[in-house]
């Protein structure tokens, strides 16, 4: 049917990328998360009526970031951030001969050219003929992800997954897939978003936006705090590992199982979290005693962290590894988040980084849960779960492991 | 391993849900919508009220291919969708843009989404099992149904429920016709392949399979999907099409009928016409786009049609060629000449 088959070989991270708001690569968001340093603050660079709500904003304007991506300055911040982190991963594992090899890039994001096409609309909206029409042009998800392919001249597997703020979890996931089916050898695979004014109202209207900066498994937790950013792994197969320098970490378990409970909110018990969690344990031939770090979706809102860590203490308590969210620092990137942070958690088992959850005061009343407050180094670290859940009950986690 | 296609269903601009395709439905406008079926047994009656269009058509196209395959709860579910949930999308930004971004209301903005088909599928039957969404342009559909297969070769999943859903709304509608996508003139779906003028005709659908590795009675399988991508490589050739075949080990001699993928766009067409005049120069052909338009998953559509014209034994007479057994379908689709695939269906 389809060529290649399948078997359940070692998948590796050979190379990382990010950009977000802590820091415009890898280097110096570990640096930040050293410093303490959250990437929220004033908005800058959205151009929106609420200047009330923090965000956590890449600091750069888009010339700026066309010049850094190398791409034309009118492409959308999405591409822009995309490309930007995809190249640093793809630098960064220093495969000599990719042009030998099938590459692939599976990225993901949930609202493609959105930036460019509320733009559009300004004009638009009041006369129907008029509005630049190369802003809505990419306005597809799919556009953002075909502009960078170009770019990195990664041409073998191209797609791009939108499953809310899963996306980019899903897009690693489906990425260690294709190369277990030989259809592949490298894929450079994460996801990207930029902050928009559709997203920030969107999100508003939810009522899920904290006017301070957002506080995750804390009892005070009073929403979200928007960012935007992108993240990329480099993934290859057992056979490109073995001829590199350096790898980060084996990539061992991934699950998405869905929550099937309402369109936004998470179910009480986090059934769709525990199910993900416990089929990704199930993928890489673990137990929950096994996992030493997890890092949290943890979002701030009432809901999530509920949930989620609900469904943590069903499936570890008692032996509850460490948590943190890395989001205290990020904010929330949304379609980006699960790719940025797959990148911290393969730092975490290379490095045996364990990164603070900053605001983190007063533990919530219904759960025993105590995340990690301060930056450490050389944990030992075995194994680090990620999660990534989004709207439409989509929850994705991924295991990462000591090579 | 053999993909077994259990069911298949599709919401169209033609009498597809039911499975009529005889009567043709004709339209003398460059937009095609979608007949929606009465979902009153599909769907809860509060459900139908509070979903989208789109999402309605998925969900109900999802429910009715479970119910003709027998399964009550899928092993995954999988959709690919080029431009989302656009109506709630244009809703959320006019009033954006109008109400200069105050007291917007939240259902667009939850329903916009680009994962709420797949989503509210999952919903319906409480179904727990891996839930995808791909959003890849003229390659979301592929890249769903890629992923159906890869999952039951891995034995990860089976009965996968994947499909597609696109949806042509007054602002697509109005900004794809300044993009040049649309002809200039208003015409006739039964003409369109004889306009011989630039731009096609808009369309919308959904449509949604079962696939398992265990038999079904109609033995219809779905022995080959192979995409290709347009850039510096170049288009569909015949030797691309040669090797597809050879791959699957079978030459065009095998094949009883090419379903294609012209839109009536003089231009994007020519692919066609050479294709016709080489490889295909002795095989039935029949074009579907004038039943359903043209849109990033019609590919979908065409799927369907394949599927439904083996499982009848014979085709409908809306497609304009006669050919009375049909037991293996080549579908040969391109998308703005730029996302072209390659489906291969046929009766064990």
């Amino acid at each position: 049917m389809i060529n290649g088959q399948y078997t359940d070989s070692p998948i590796y991270v050979a190379g990382a990328g990010i950009i977000c708001a802590i820091g415009n690569n890898v280097g110096e968001c570990i640096t930040s998360f050293e410093h303490g340093a959250a990437g929220m603050g004033a908005m800058t660079y959205l151009n929106s009526v609420h200047k009330e709500l923090p965000v956590a904003e890449v600091k750069y304007n888009n010339e700026e970031l066309a010049a850094m991506a190398n791409m034309p300055v009118n492409a959308s911040r999405t591409a822009l951030l995309s490309c930007i982190a995809a190249r640093e991963a793809l630098a960064d594992a220093g495969i000599e001969n990719i042009r030998g090899l099938r590459s692939g890039f599976i990225s993901a994001n949930t609202v493609g050219g959105m930036d460019k096409s509320e733009q559009f609309f300004e004009t638009f909206t009041a006369n129907r003929d008029a509005g630049r029409l190369r802003n809505v042009n990419n306005h597809e998800c799919g556009s953002i992800t075909e502009m960078v392919a170009e770019q990195l001249n990664l041409r073998d597997q191209v797609t791009t997954i939108s499953t809310a703020c899963s996306s980019s979890a899903n897009a690693i996931f489906y990425a260690a897939r294709l190369i277990r089916h030989g259809l592949l050898d490298v894929a450079v695979a994460g996801g990207t978003d930029a902050l928009t004014k559709f997203t920030l109202n969107g999100f508003n209207t939810l009522m899920i936006l904290d006017k301070e900066y957002c506080r995750p498994f804390d009892d005070t937790r009073a929403g979200l705090n928007l960012g935007e950013g992108a993240g990329y792994v480099v993934l290859v197969s057992e056979k490109v590992a073995a001829s590199l320098q350096h790898i980060y970490c084996r990539f061992s378990g991934y699950n998405n199982s869905n929550d099937a409970y309402h369109q936004t909110a998470s179910s009480p018990d986090g059934t769709g979290s525990y199910l993900a969690m416990q089929g990704a344990l199930k993928k890489a031939k673990l137990q929950p005693a096994d996992i030493d770090y997890i890092n949290l979706h943890g979002t701030g809102t009432q809901n999530n962290d509920n949930a989620e860590g609900t469904a943590i203490t069903r499936l570890f308590a008692p032996h509850v590894p460490r948590v943190s969210s890395t989001k205290s620092f990020t904010g929330h990137t949304l379609g980006a988040s699960g790719g940025i942070e797959a990148v911290f958690s393969a730092l975490s088992v290379k490095h045996g980084y364990v990164y603070p959850n900053l605001r983190f005061e007063t533990p919530m009343k219904e759960l025993q849960l105590m995340p990690e407050t301060s930056f450490v180094k050389n944990v030992p670290l075995q194994h680090v779960l990620s999660n990534s859940f989004g709207f439409g009950g989509n929850c994705t986690s991924l295991i990462f492991s000591k090579a | 391993m053999k993909i077994y296609i259990h069911s298949a269903t599709a919401i169209s601009p033609q009498h597809s849900f039911d499975n009529v395709l005889e009567d043709l439905v004709t339209y003398n406008t460059n937009r095609l919508q979608v007949i929606e079926p009465p979902y009153k047994d599909l769907l809860d009656a509060k459900l139908i009220r509070r979903m989208s269009r789109i999402i309605r058509m998925g969900t109900a196209a999802a429910i009715k291919c479970l119910r003709d395959a027998q399964v009550e709860e899928p092993g995954a579910i999988i959709t690919g969708t080029a431009y989302g949930c656009l109506e709630d999308t244009g809703t959320f930004l006019t009033k954006m843009v109008e109400q200069h971004e105050d007291l917007l209301p939240p259902t667009p903005f939850i329903q916009s989404t680009h994962n709420t088909v797949s989503a509210q599928i999952a919903l319906t039957l409480h179904c727990h099992a891996y839930n995808n969404t791909f959003v890849h342009n003229g390659f979301s559909f592929e890249s769903a149904l890629q992923d159906a297969v890869l999952l039951i070769k891995e034995q990860e999943a089976d009965n996968i429920l994947v499909g597609s859903a696109d949806e042509l709304t007054d602002i697509s509608y109005h900004i794809l016709t300044r993009l040049d996508l649309y002809k200039k003139q208003e015409s006739s779906n039964i003409e369109l392949f004889g306009t011989n003028t630039k731009g096609t005709i808009g369309g919308e659908g959904t449509a949604f399979f079962l696939l398992s590795s265990t038999p079904c009675e109609d033995k219809i399988v779905l022995e080959g999907m192979e995409t290709f991508y347009v850039s510096e490589k170049g288009a569909l050739t015949p030797e691309r099409i040669s090797d597809f075949l050879s791959a699957h080990k079978l030459s065009v001699q095998d094949v009883d009928l090419v379903i294609d993928g012209r839109n009536g766009d003089v231009i994007h067409d020519s692919l066609y016409r050479s294709l016709q005049e080489t490889i295909f120069s002795s095989v039935p052909i029949a074009s579907y786009k004038h039943l359903c338009g043209d849109y990033p998953t019609a590919s979908s559509f065409a799927l369907w049609l394949a599927y439904s014209i083996i499982k009848a034994g014979k085709v409908p007479s809306s497609l304009l060629v006669k050919q009375p057994l049909v037991k293996r379908i080549l579908v040969c689709n391109t998308y703005l000449n730029k996302y072209c695939s390659l489906m291969l269906v046929a009766k064990e």
